[in-house]
């Protein structure tokens, strides 16, 4: 973890964005770039935008009843209203939601799921991710045994770190986390957040959380929202410790939110 | 430890008259189906043998079998099964799952209901007009079995869509999410959940296609025809009207004679309804949940 991002190659690349359900507003204006490889946090209380930024970057507005957004997002060089290819775009895309929702398949099926959406149909190559993606994910040694099992039948946070897995089997450029460890023992999600700072050498990792400490531990730079605005963006450390904006300083030290 | 207050037995006595007013009404549901059933088997079982099931009838259908007015209803039920499950379950798929929520979306929606208060005999006389006549089909199986499909069309749609809608909407956000397209979320996430709904509705089309007279009766279904149909453009005799013919056309009929058609013709939509709901739960077992 340094305060410089490990490249400069900006992945994500907001300006003016404002994003919108219906008539309400939730987050507006927000200027900010995330670099590739780096692990940025999203910190802020509840209604302060974070998950709106995140639909945002997978085009959820395609789909969700009254959600559109306003103003540009890069993604990759290139706006995310030119993506035509939208399925390309969200295969690019892994996501992680606060509530998991564990598809009605076996814990095999989950994570099969996105290799299979990509075409790769041997048995073996489709073990080996599986696998691989259940242990980043810390859940293999609980489901090793009955992979066969219905994954919407594992418990809360078991199904969490199913979707995690979930997400890494689609070999994402991009990962974006929200509270991906509220139903997660400290214990596991320590680990997973050991594997979230190797991954970040394979991908980009947009982090939203509610635990400031989680951020501090894992991002390089965070940015803190706050009742739909982008409060501040900085360098994770800076952020922490010679935070810019006094509601910064309040949030961080629990005065509020 | 406890005192029971006032309130509390207040409430557990109301609790108590819900639970046993609703029984009641359970019970009241019951009841004409177990006195029907009763009076057709005590009435209507002299009359089955296997030769009631396997020969023509005789005697200006006041004796013999029932054996062309069987084959006829299955041919029937099959023939409007296999035109109405591909439209319906395709026409339900399109409105739950790719259908933009507009007026004209909730329109067609509004039409389909509609269409399934549709009175039969108006249905009939559509089919005399469109399949007998306009499309030629003459009185046959295929005009009255298309008539049935149309009539049991909006049943099919409706209750597939409801199974449809009835897979969590999460679910489908989440293959998206995935990049994966709306055909392979249906494929692969939304059809398995809903089988064995829509299978239910079919169940339900089928007891109400093999049941109905006014449809059948001028678009291809004949008073009395001692031989079997050779193809879908003949007609064919069909339980349901057979029955209507020995209960009030026919003189001299043996009193057991009609009740043992409606036993065939009940017994043949229980077998159906069995074997389709056997199917459910295979289908369900193997998805094991």
């Amino acid at each position: 973890m340094s305060d410089s991002p490990p490249t400069r190659i900006k992945e994500i690349e907001a300006r003016k964005l404002s994003v919108h359900y219906g008539r309400y507003t939730a987050l507006s204006g927000a200027n900010l770039d995330v670099y590739r490889n780096e692990i940025f946090g999203i910190i802020g209380p509840a209604n302060s935008g974070k998950t709106s930024f995140l639909r945002v970057l997978n085009r959820m507005d395609t789909f969700t009843p009254g959600m559109h957004f306003e103003g540009t997002v890069m993604y990759r060089g290139k706006d995310l209203r030119d993506w035509r290819n939208l399925y390309a775009l969200r295969r690019s895309v892994g996501v992680v939601f606060p509530l998991p929702v564990g598809l009605p398949l076996s814990v095999y099926d989950n994570v099969a799921l996105a290799p299979r959406l990509r075409g790769v149909r041997a048995k073996a190559e489709l073990d080996v991710t599986v696998e691989k993606c259940l242990r980043r994910a810390a859940l293999w040694d609980e489901v090793k045994d009955r992979l066969g099992a219905l994954g919407s039948l594992l418990s809360g946070g078991q199904q969490q770190r199913l979707t995690i897995a979930r997400a890494l089997s689609q070999e994402p450029d991009l990962l974006l986390l929200d509270e991906f460890s509220i139903a997660v023992d400290p214990v596991t999600t320590m680990r997973i957040e050991d594997v979230l700072k190797e991954l970040k050498s394979e991908m980009t990792i947009v982090l939203v959380t509610n635990l400031t400490q989680q951020a501090r531990r894992l991002a390089d730079r965070t940015a803190f929202f706050l009742q739909g605005q982008c409060v501040e963006v900085g360098p994770t450390s800076e952020l922490f410790s010679d935070p810019k904006h006094e509601k910064t300083q309040a949030y961080i030290e629990g005065r509020f939110g | 430890m406890f005192e029971s207050t006032e309130l509390n037995a207040r409430n557990w006595r109301i609790q108590q008259g819900m639970r046993l007013l609703f029984l009641g009404m359970t019970l009241l549901l019951v009841l004409p189906v177990i006195i029907i059933l009763g009076v057709l088997i005590y009435k209507g079982s002299p009359a089955l043998s296997w030769a009631f099931l396997t020969e023509n009838p005789t005697n200006g259908m006041t004796a013999g079998g029932i054996f062309p007015a069987l084959m006829g209803t299955i041919a029937l039920v099959l023939v409007a099964l296999i035109a109405s499950i591909p439209v319906g379950v395709a026409a339900a798929i399109y409105l739950s799952e790719y259908a933009p929520d507009n007026w004209l979306t909730r329109l067609i929606n509004l039409a389909i209901i509609n269409l399934a208060g549709v009175p039969s005999i108006v249905h009939a006389l559509f089919g005399l007009g469109a399949f007998v006549l306009f499309f030629g089909f003459g009185t046959s199986i295929l005009a009255a079995s298309l008539t049935l499909a149309i009539m049991t069309l909006p049943v099919v749609i409706v209750s597939t869509r409801e199974s449809l809608q009835a897979v969590p909407q999460s679910f489908r956000e989440a293959c998206w999410n995935m990049g994966a397209t709306r055909w392979q979320t249906i494929v692969r996430v939304v059809l398995p959940n809903a089988v064995s709904g829509i299978l239910t509705g079919i169940i339900l089309e089928v007891s109400r296609t093999a049941g109905e007279t006014a449809p059948i009766m001028f678009t291809g279904a004949a008073f009395f025809l001692p031989f079997l149909p050779e193809s879908v453009f003949d007609q064919t005799m069909a339980l349901s009207l057979h029955l209507f013919v020995v209960a009030t056309q026919v003189p001299n009929v043996p009193e057991s004679l009609p009740y043992g058609v409606a036993l065939v013709l009940i017994g043949m939509v229980l077998i159906m309804n069995s074997a389709s709901i056997g199917l459910r739960m295979v289908l369900r077992n193997r998805k094991k949940w």
